[in-house]
């Protein structure tokens, strides 16, 4: 079975020691996902498996055989950007642009995690169905993204704009990157 | 309609019309006394001053923007870097036979087979220097830190070169080191050196002052050192073409960087072509050290390419970063307030390869009015990897300690602290006596303090909500204005109408790019899609290093003098047959997509049409920008107030920022929408250091021990809270554009800011940076 | 990274089966194995791929929970018996990591994170008993803010680092194990080691061991449980301090309490001293402080961590006197 990279059948590599990470950058040329300490500590390297957001740096690409990757590449449809993608340049949720395929990716994981009703560290009461969303929740969801620049209102703002607009578009897409399974 | 109506109607219609359509003078001499602000200051209906989304901020939402390791080249290979583990000796024996058999490798170097290489030019000991170390690279046995790059792999695959260099087996005969700040001290200190001036000076009798004083403060104030920690690697991909050397970099000073590999390899400085699109974060970090200068001996060993890119200890390993330091400051006050003695004295430990001394004592410089002054930096030597420039060097903790000082004789006094403050504002500089080339401090004081409502803060340890002891505090921010020689620009008109605008500067997520577009179609009368602003290539013209918030200030008389050449060859070409025929390049400006007369729209001709009728397919134009005497005529310095409000926990003595505001006067500002992320940028660095951030560095090991983005810990999203940003627009007559630098200011100040609320909060003091829970307890 | 051989285990026979290969080891989410096999500190000969071998979440007829050991932390959390029943639980992993390593984190591989002491991270420039038995430690006397008060020796002063075993040790949970033995169950509490004079001996576990599941007791209690992490910044790191606990009051006073301490030891403190003292006594704040205290009366400080102890005795208090609510 191979791994699919937006849409796309790749094959494992032979040797097992290659992260999905290095797979993504030095494999396929797909840079967009970044490498910023390859030890899990930074988020630069999120992509979404199978709709989920994971550290690509963490993940041995032989484990992801079968599986359904989307990095950044494939958010935008051709010259339309990802409305997440479209907001963070609206409110300057960047600066270096380093850090930032992976907010959006992880903002994306995170949306279809709000959906399905996962709670967070922030979350007041853990039998909720519903998540009520608010700053401090987006704020912890995203925290596992390192930004140094210092974009983080930019960042949160583009989420929060997003969902008080279109929150559709956010879970569409959720559920566009879980039906690719 | 009557009439008068139609009149009036007609009337602003044709104001409006000479609004869009008024010419923008060539930018003078803003630069000399008696000389014309920049003509674009009172511009205010163009780009310039208008909130643009970054342009380039498609590509990199897409994952796009190219990086310095994302550039992959035929045949090439993965380097990976061995590092010491002691901190001075000699290798006295390399076991690699396991390396060299490994799969895939293709190159163990060490000094024993690395080519024979000059010193890299220490950074400021010239012109284009970009060198942090002041040492040979792996040409000899020795080691001088823990950490020093001691070997490197080259292989197919990163995980083959890493793997071969994890069986690399190094013995060392080692030599005594100093690795304590205590010790170095012992060993006797000396007066550190910055930009060529010692960091010492006294003006009257700041002991007498003190004695006599009302009231007065003497604290001894200390900071940990610091990492930049950008989140990009340092990464490299290299290839030698023969004799000609090819870097895709992360780099800061791209022309600097290519001088300075020259140096080294003993090649002509057109021989080396460095470029570096996109920068993944610098904050002074991000120039030249070895990884770079490595991965160019290896490729020149091998004949293939080289992709090096430091791991994150790496990074930690090779970049220098902040150095620590310990500071007393000491005011004596009237009871009015006023200053009759001012002291900021201490020592920083710095490396023995890098004079940079860490400067905090450069806010005292200019912050305040006193009746009398003294500075003395003092520098103790010490075995480590070579401290760097990091965001504000010297000011981001030097206002740390001067600050918190302010504070506490405020209190001392039960005086307001913005009041304190302002009572000691400077008429002149307080160190050269000259005039201010714009001074506003006390309007970003009160603006600030009205937007923030300080006058709701209470006394020490008053306000309580639940567990969260609540509180307030408030810090000048400064950072001086710096303008570097040696800016230049090329301009290439093109028969379109368009202009390609190339400058050796950079883009870090500054907003550049997007800011000088603006400032050139301003200048040339173009709408913005017709500018095309090209940076970071060591063949463009410049050397603009992206370094003190001075690239804005040099790209801006760069420009400034490449516009002026333009328009002097234009009217050449322009020849009699124009309406521009007989006029002077000072009574034209760039209007509507070409020149027209400034007193007369309708004296005016396109660039299409100029370059069309003189049969030019295109115009290139080169202008230099004029020696940075501004500095000399004036006190050139921004300034800002930063206001804090705290949580601090009772139970466990967590903090938590619950606001925060930056009020700036910082000259104009030239796009508000990336210059609001330059200073909230600056000030969640700040927040890190208040809080937070410390590179521990074991001084019986002399070695960095956490050297990881899990263990050094920069603020989160869950730390940083909505920040307000405002600024008070003043212009500042004697920069280009009206506009000083604001890359660095953000994070001046915010340390006392915290500590001040912190105070306010808990009635606890705290003098150590980062402010830790435990500290708090 | 030392070259290994991969292998994605199919059922448990064949994990096991594969698991006496020399040099073999286990691989879930790889979130903690990857991170220190990049460092060189565990260099598998092989790696067997368990993940999907067991991640289902059971609710047994007795009122007990049996949670695969493949479940990831994020199901783990999304699981409603897990939220409403052992809200302790659900809080000490949603405090733990970020979102992305709660995707990918096994509840086994949870068990065996191994420390963050920066010594023992430092594979060439710092001496480590846990990596290299016999060698020394540079953390006592080093950077030891974030190590042990409880528990140590002087071989090693290291801590876990996980949020979601304090819980279970408050919860009384117990770990399958599936071996060449045969399988067999272990107490929480006495899956994780002291350090002694071997810190790299870590769990009970023998080679070719695989935690199989965990079991949490049906608890009435634990419906009213908290957990509560100190650190250094507002998310996204490790606990200085964290406390798990579960309390029934009645009348005023303690019916029942479980505690549990991360943080402070090389392994989930289960605070049976304090237990044991506030069973029967006064839900007030001042006899949860002096439970506390009597819990840390044995606690040895090193240079930098002192902290530690008030920071404990304080969180332990708020922590149950938060649970006691009204009734304290």
């Amino acid at each position: 079975m191979p791994i699919h990279v937006n849409g796309s059948a790749v094959s494992v590599p032979d040797d097992p020691r290659v992260s999905l990470l290095d797979l993504l950058r030095e494999g396929l040329h797909l840079t967009g996902t970044k490498v910023g300490c390859n030890q899990g500590a930074c988020g630069a390297c999120t992509v979404l498996v199978d709709g989920e957001r994971i550290l690509s740096c963490l993940a041995l690409a032989v484990q992801y055989d079968g599986r359904e990757i989307t990095t950044v590449e494939g958010l935008a449809e051709g010259d339309t950007l990802h409305p997440l993608q479209a907001a963070f340049v609206d409110h300057d949720g960047f600066q270096c642009g380093y850090c930032t395929p992976g907010q959006i990716c992880s903002a994306i994981g995170m949306a279809g995690e709000i959906e399905r009703g996962m709670p967070s560290h922030v979350t007041q009461d853990l039998a909720t169905e519903t998540i009520a969303i608010s700053r401090g929740e987006f704020q912890e969801r995203m925290s596992g993204n390192l930004c140094r620049c210092g974009a983080h209102n930019g960042i949160i703002d583009a989420i929060s704009g997003v969902y008080a607009g279109d929150r559709g578009a956010l879970e569409r897409f959720a559920h566009v990157a879980e039906s690719a399974e | 309609m009557s009439n008068i109506l139609q009149d009036a109607k007609n009337a602003v219609q044709g104001v409006a019309q000479m609004v869009m359509q008024k010419a923008v003078q060539l930018a003078p001499d803003s630069f000399i006394p008696g000389g014309r602000p920049d003509p674009l200051i009172r511009e205010q209906h163009g780009n310039v001053g208008k909130p643009l989304s970054r342009l380039d901020g498609p590509q990199k939402v897409r994952g796009a923007a190219p990086f310095a390791a994302e550039f992959a080249l035929d045949r090439m290979l993965y380097a990976s870097v061995a590092f010491s583990t002691v901190v001075r000796g000699r290798i006295s024996r390399i076991d690699m036979a396991a390396a060299e058999a490994a799969p895939g490798v293709a190159l163990v170097m060490t000094h024993l087979n690395a080519p024979r290489m000059a010193k890299v030019p220490l950074l400021m000991s010239k012109p284009k220097a970009a060198g942090g170390i002041d040492l040979p690279i792996m040409q000899d046995d020795r080691v001088h830190w823990s950490g020093q790059p001691i070997a490197l792999v080259l292989a197919e695959t990163q995980e083959q070169a890493d793997h071969a260099r994890s069986l690399l087996r190094f013995e060392y005969e080692t030599e005594p080191a100093v690795t304590a700040f205590a010790a170095a001290k012992a060993l006797g200190t000396e007066t550190g050196q910055f930009m060529g001036q010692p960091l010492k000076m006294e003006r009257g009798d700041t002991a007498k002052g003190l004695a006599l004083a009302q009231y007065k403060v003497d604290r001894t104030y200390t900071t940990p050192r610091h990492s930049h920690n950008a989140i990009e690697l340092h990464a490299c991909t290299v290839a030698w073409d023969g004799d000609t050397l090819r870097v895709h970099d992360a780099s800061q000073m791209v022309a600097h960087t290519a001088w300075s590999l020259a140096q080294v390899f003993g090649i002509e400085e057109g021989q080396v072509h460095v470029t570096s699109p996109f920068v993944g974060g610098g904050f002074g970090g991000k120039g030249l050290w070895w990884h770079q200068v490595l991965a160019a001996a290896a490729a020149k060993l091998t004949e293939r390419p080289v992709r090096l890119t430091l791991s994150r200890e790496g990074v930690h390993r090779v970049v220098g970063g902040r150095t620590c330091t310990e500071q007393r400051v000491a005011i004596g006050a009237r009871a009015d307030g006023t200053f009759d003695a001012l002291v900021h004295t201490g020592t920083v430990v710095i490396s023995r390869h890098n004079p940079m001394p860490e400067p905090f004592i450069l806010p005292v410089m200019s912050a305040y009015a006193s009746g009398s002054l003294k500075f003395d930096l003092e520098v103790a030597h010490i075995d480590m990897l070579a401290n760097t420039f990091m965001r504000a060097p010297g000011e981001a903790v030097g206002t740390f300690a001067l600050e918190c000082a302010v504070d506490e004789l405020a209190v001392e006094m039960g005086m307001d602290p913005i009041e304190l403050r302002l009572k000691n504002e400077p008429e002149k500089d307080p160190v050269t006596g000259a005039p201010p080339s714009q001074r506003d401090t006390a309007k970003a004081f009160r603006d600030g303090a009205e937007r923030f409502g300080w006058s709701k803060r209470g006394a020490p340890a008053s306000r309580r909500e639940g567990e969260w002891q609540i509180g307030m505090g408030v810090a000048t921010a400064c950072y001086p204005y710096h303008r570097m020689p040696g800016g230049a620009a090329r301009m290439t008109l093109g028969q379109d109408g368009s202009v390609v605008v190339e400058i050796a500067a950079h883009e870090m997520g500054m907003g550049t790019m997007t800011a000088h577009t603006q400032v050139v179609a301003d200048r040339l009368g173009l709408p913005l899609d017709k500018v095309d602003f090209r940076y970071g290539d060591s063949f463009q013209p410049g050397m603009v290093m992206a370094g003190g918030s001075q690239q804005t200030a040099s790209i801006g008389f760069s420009i400034i003098a490449a516009q002026r050449e333009l328009v002097t060859e234009l009217l050449k070409l322009a020849g009699n047959s124009s309406p521009l025929a007989g006029l002077a390049a000072d009574e034209v400006g760039g209007v509507n997509r070409g020149l027209g007369k400034l007193d007369d729209p309708d004296r005016h001709e396109s660039y299409a049409s100029i370059l069309s009728r003189a049969q030019r397919d295109e115009l290139v134009v080169e202008g230099s920008a004029p020696p940075p005497i501004e500095v000399q005529h004036w006190s050139m310095h921004s300034h800002g107030a930063m206001f804090c409000e705290v949580g601090v926990n009772g139970v466990t003595g967590e903090v938590r920022v619950q606001r925060f505001l930056g009020s700036f006067d910082c000259g104009r500002i030239l796009n508000p929408k990336t210059a609001a992320s330059q200073f909230r940028g600056g000030i969640i660095m700040g927040l890190g250091l208040a809080l937070m951030e410390e590179t521990q560095f074991d001084e019986r090991l002399g070695r960095i021990m956490n050297p990881s983005l899990a263990e050094y810990h920069v603020p989160v999203h869950m730390d940083v809270p909505e920040i307000d940003v405002i600024w008070t627009d003043i212009p500042d007559p004697h920069a280009p554009m009206g506009a000083r630098g604001i890359g660095e200011i953000g994070i001046t100040g915010v340390g006392a800011a915290v500590a001040n609320a912190i105070f306010n909060a808990t009635g606890r003091r705290v003098r150590d940076l980062p402010i830790t829970l435990d500290k708090l307890l | 990274m030392t070259p290994f051989s991969y292998a994605h285990a199919t059922d448990l026979a064949q994990a096991l089966d594969l698991a006496t290969a020399p040099g073999a080891k286990f691989l879930g989410g790889g979130t903690n194995l990857v991170d220190l096999m990049r460092e060189t500190i565990e260099r598998p000969a092989a790696l067997i791929d368990v993940t999907g071998l067991s991640d289902g979440i059971e609710e047994r007829e007795d009122g007990s929970l049996l949670i695969g050991a493949g479940v990831k932390n994020s199901a783990l959390v999304a699981h409603r018996a897990v939220r409403t029943r052992y809200p302790v639980l659900a809080r000490a992993v949603l405090a733990g990591a970020s979102a992305q390593i709660r995707n990918m984190a096994t509840v086994g591989g949870n068990l065996l994170q191994r420390t963050r002491c920066t010594y023992f991270y430092d594979t060439e420039g710092s001496r480590c008993n846990k990596r290299e038995p016999g060698q020394g430690c540079d953390a006592i006397g080093g950077f030891n803010r974030i190590h042990a008060i409880l528990g140590a020796s002087h071989a090693c002063v290291a801590t876990h680092p996980s949020d979601m075993c304090v819980a279970l040790a408050a919860l009384d949970a117990t770990v399958h194990i599936s071996g060449a033995g045969g399988e067999r169950s272990v107490a929480i509490t006495d899956f994780h080691r002291l350090p002694g004079d071997r810190p790299d001996i870590e769990t009970v576990l023998e080679p070719g061991d695989l935690i199989t599941a965990i079991t949490l007791p049906a608890q009435r209690l634990a419906a009213n449980s908290a957990y509560r992490k100190v650190r250094d910044r507002a998310s996204y790191a490790f606990a200085l301090v964290s406390v798990a606990a579960a309390l029934e009051v009645s009348d005023g006073r303690v019916r029942d309490v479980r505690l549990a301490l991360g943080g402070v030891a090389h392994k989930p403190w289960r605070a049976t001293q304090a237990e044991g003292l506030l069973r029967g006594g006064p839900a007030t704040p001042g006899a949860f402080r002096a439970a506390a205290d009597a819990e840390l009366a044995d606690a040895r400080p090193l240079g930098e961590n002192g902290f530690k102890i008030e920071l404990a005795a304080r969180t332990i208090t708020a922590v149950l006197a938060d649970l006691a609510g009204a009734d304290a």
